[in-house]
C-alpha cells in the first residue's frame, strides 16, 4: 500500500519531467526504488543502466526521487581519481573551467585520447569556484561578439550535453544606462550584438520601472534613463559547470589528475616534450596551458613574458533573502553588479582591486566602493547582512581580451587572459581551444585571439583604454 | 593595505592610483634600430611575479607624487617606499 502511493507520486513526476531523461533507466529506476523490497537480481538492474565503474552514468530525475527516498546512500563518486601515466598525447595544465572544457571537447568532440588535465590543487579550486556565475554575450567588437555568442549557444545545450544539472538560467542581464552618451553606447553594442546573432532590447525608463521598480531612479549624480537588456544571458552554478564537465571528460576516458602541480616544461630544441610536476616526469605530444590567474607564473617557467598582470577581484554573498532580483543588474557606473542566487543570497561585485596580486583577498577600499555603489543604486541592501567575502586571481590582459593561440614554442598552447569575464566563455573557450590543439588552426570565432595581436597593431581593446590591466 | 609615504607617512592605498611595475620607468631609446620591438615589449610585456613586485603608485589623492613601493603580490606586505624622482636621480630606477 505505501509502495503504491510512492510509486504513483513518482510516476507523475516522470511524466512532468522532460529534462533530460532516460526511459530505460527510468523504468529501472522506478523499480529501484523499491530496492528493499524486491530481490537482489531485480534490484541489480540498477548497476547495469546507472552505473558504470562504480561512476554514475546517468543522472534523471527518478535518480534523485529514488535518492531522496533512500538516504542519498547510493551516490558514486562522478570521476575516478587516477595516478598520472607516464606519457599522454595531450596535457592540459589547470583543472579550473577552461581546463575541464578544453578536456572534455577534445575527448568527445574531437574524438582524441590520452588526455590528462593537470591540477595542482582540487578540481575547480579557482576561479571556476568563486565567480559571480554571469553568463552574456553583451560584447561590442567583431573580435570577441561572436565568440561569446557561440559560448552562449553552448550554454543552452550545455545541461543535455553533458547530462549533468549546471543550473544555467536565461534570467536576463539589464545594463544601465544613466546619460544621452551611454544610451547611444549601448544602443551601438546592442545593434553589434543583433548583428552577430545574440539577442539585444534598448528600454525606456518606463522599461526599467516595470521590471525592477525599487531601483533608485533618482539618484543626483546617476539618475537611471533605461537600459540594455539581453534576456538570453543569465547565470549558471559556478561548481556545477566544473563538475559536469569533468564528470564528462572523465567518463569519455579522460585522466584528472588532482593535487598534481606543474612545476616546469621540458624543452628540447624549441619543442615542448612534457611537464615536470610535484607527481614526477609527465612527457606530453602536446600542452595546453589554461591556469587563468596563475598564467604569468606557469608561463615564466617556459621563459616567456605575456602581456597579462595579475589582479584581485573580490565578490560579496548576503544572507538568503526572499526573491527580489530575479535578472542579473549591472550598474557600471557605479562599479556594482548583483543578481540572486537561488538560494537567496544576493550575489555582487564591482571592480578589481587595481594592484598586482596573487593573494585570493583583496583591500578594504574596494569593499566600501562596492558597497556604497550597491546604496546608490538599491538603497534596500543596506539591511542584508553579508555573509562571505572572497577573492580571485584574474589574468587582466593589456585589451581586456584573452588569447587562444599557439606559442613560440612548438607543441605549447596558452589560453589566457579572461580578465573578469571568463566564466560566460568556459564553454567556447574549452571548445576553441581544444579546435586549436587537434587541428592546429584557430577556431572561427577565436581566430582574433592571437598572441601576437598587440605587435601587429590588432588589440581588442572593448573599452579603448590601451594597455593599462586594472583599467579594462 | 598602507603605504609608508617617505614625506607623509602611513597612508592608505586608496588614496593611489597604481600604474604597475616599475620597469615601466627605463623608457626604451626610441631611435634605436629595433625601437619598434623593444617598445612593444615595454608597453605590453610584463614580469608579472608571484613575490617581490617594484611599482609605481601615484599619491593621486595627497601629494601627487610618484612613488616606487616594494611590495609582496603574495601577502601585500609593502617591504618599503621611495619617490620615484629620488630613485631617478641615483640611476637606480
Ligand atoms: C556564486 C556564489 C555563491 C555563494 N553563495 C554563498 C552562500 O550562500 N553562503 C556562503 O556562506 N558562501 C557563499 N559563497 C562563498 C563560497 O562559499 C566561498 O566562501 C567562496 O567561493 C570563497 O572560497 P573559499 O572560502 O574556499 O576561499 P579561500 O580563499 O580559500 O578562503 C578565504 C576565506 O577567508 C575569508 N576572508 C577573506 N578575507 C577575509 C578577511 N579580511 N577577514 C575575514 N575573513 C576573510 C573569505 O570569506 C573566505 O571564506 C558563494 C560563492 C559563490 C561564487
Ligand atoms: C570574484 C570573481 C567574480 C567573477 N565573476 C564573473 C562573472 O560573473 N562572469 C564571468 O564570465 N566571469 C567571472 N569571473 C571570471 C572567471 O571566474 C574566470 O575568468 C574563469 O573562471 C577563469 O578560467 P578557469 O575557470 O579555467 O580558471 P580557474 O578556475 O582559476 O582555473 C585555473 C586552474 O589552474 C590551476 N593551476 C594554477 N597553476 C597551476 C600549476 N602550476 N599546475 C597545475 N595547475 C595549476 C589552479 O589551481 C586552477 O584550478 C569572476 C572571477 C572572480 C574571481
Amino acid at each position: 500500500m505505501r509502495n503504491g502511493v510512492e510509486g504513483e507520486s513518482i510516476l507523475q513526476l516522470i511524466l512532468l519531467s522532460g529534462n533530460n531523461f532516460d526511459e530505460l533507466s527510468a523504468t529501472v529506476n522506478i523499480l529501484s526504488v523499491f530496492d528493499k523490497y524486491l530481490p537482489k537480481h531485480i534490484a541489480s538492474l540498477t548497476i547495469r543502466t546507472g552505473i558504470r565503474d562504480g561512476r554514475s552514468v546517468r543522472y534523471s530525475g527518478l535518480r534523485v526521487i529514488k535518492e531522496a527516498l533512500t538516504g542519498h546512500k547510493g551516490w558514486q563518486p562522478i570521476w575516478r581519481n587516477p595516478d598520472p601515466q607516464p606519457a599522454y598525447d595531450y596535457v592540459i595544465v589547470g583543472g579550473g573551467g577552461h581546463g575541464l572544457a578544453t578536456a572534455y571537447y577534445l575527448a568527445k568532440t574531437f574524438k582524441q585520447s590520452r588526455i590528462a588535465v593537470l591540477e595542482k590543487s582540487w578540481l575547480g579550486s579557482g576561479n571556476i569556484g568563486r565567480n559571480t556565475t554571469i553568463i552574456r554575450s553583451n560584447y561590442l567588437l567583431p573580435g570577441n561578439e561572436p565568440f561569446y555568442e557561440f559560448s552562449m549557444k553552448l550554454w543552452e545545450g550545455l545541461e543535455q550535453e553533458f547530462n549533468f544539472n549546471a543550473m544555467v538560467s536565461q534570467r536576463g542581464i539589464l545594463n544601465l544606462i544613466h546619460s544621452d552618451g551611454q544610451r547611444d553606447a549601448y544602443r551601438r553594442r546592442g545593434n553589434a550584438m543583433l548583428l552577430a546573432g545574440a539577442d539585444a532590447e534598448l528600454l525606456d525608463q518606463g522599461d526599467v520601472r516595470a521590471m525592477y521598480p525599487w531601483l533608485n531612479f533618482d539618484n543626483a549624480r546617476f539618475p537611471i534613463k533605461g537600459g540594455l537588456l539581453q534576456r538570453r544571458a543569465g547565470t549558471a552554478r559556478h561548481d556545477g559547470v566544473a563538475w559536469g564537465y569533468a564528470r564528462g571528460a572523465d567518463l569519455a576516458g579522460v585522466d584528472l589528475i588532482q593535487n598534481c602541480e606543474v612545476t616546469g616544461f621540458r624543452i628540447e630544441d624549441g619543442r615542448v616534450r612534457g611537464v615536470e610536476t610535484s607527481r614526477g616526469y609527465i612527457a606530453a605530444g602536446k600542452v595546453g596551458v589554461a591556469v587563468a590567474g596563475s598564467s604569468g607564473r606557469v608561463m615564466a617557467m617556459a621563459g616567456m613574458r605575456l602581456p597579462i598582470e595579475s589582479h584581485v577581484l573580490q565578490a560579496f554573498v548576503t544572507e538568503g533573502l526572499k526573491p527580489v532580483i530575479d535578472g542579473v543588474i549591472t550598474f557600471g557606473a557605479g562599479h556594482f553588479y548583483v543578481s540572486q542566487s537561488d538560494k537567496g543570497g544576493l550575489v555582487f561585485g564591482g571592480d578589481i582591486d587595481g594592484y598586482n596580486s596573487y593573494a585570493q583577498r583583496g583591500n578594504l577600499g574596494v569593499i566600501e566602493d562596492v558597497a556604497q555603489g550597491g546604496m546608490a543604486l538599491m538603497p534596500m541592501i543596506g539591511r542584508a547582512r553579508l555573509l562571505r567575502i572572497w577573492g580571485g586571481i584574474m589574468d587582466m590582459s593589456m585589451d581586456g581580451t584573452p588569447i587562444i593561440d599557439r606559442t613560440p614554442i612548438e607543441g605549447l598552447y596558452l589560453n589566457a587572459g579572461w580578465c573578469y569575464g571568463g566564466f560566460k566563455a568556459t564553454p567556447a573557450s574549452g571548445y576553441a581551444f581544444a579546435h586549436l590543439l587537434t587541428t592546429g588552426t584557430p577556431h572561427e570565432t577565436a581566430r582574433f585571439m592571437r598572441f601576437d595581436r598587440f605587435e601587429r597593431g590588432y588589440p581588442i581593446d572593448e573599452k579603448g583604454m590601451g594597455a593599462t590591466p586594472n583599467l579594462h | 593595505m598602507l603605504i609608508p609615504h617617505p614625506l607623509l607617512g602611513l597612508r592608505d592605498s586608496s588614496e593611489f592610483t597604481y600604474l604597475g611595475d616599475a620597469a615601466l620607468l627605463d623608457r626604451p631609446d626610441g631611435m634605436a634600430p629595433d625601437a619598434a620591438t623593444r617598445f612593444h615589449d615595454y608597453v605590453h610585456l610584463r614580469d608579472n611575479p608571484a613575490g617581490i613586485h617594484r611599482e609605481l603608485w601615484f599619491h593621486e589623492q595627497g601629494d601627487r607624487s610618484w612613488l616606487i613601493v616594494t611590495r609582496n603580490t603574495i601577502t601585500h606586505e609593502v617591504l618599503s617606499a621611495e619617490l620615484s624622482r629620488d630613485a631617478m636621480k641615483g640611476g637606480a630606477a
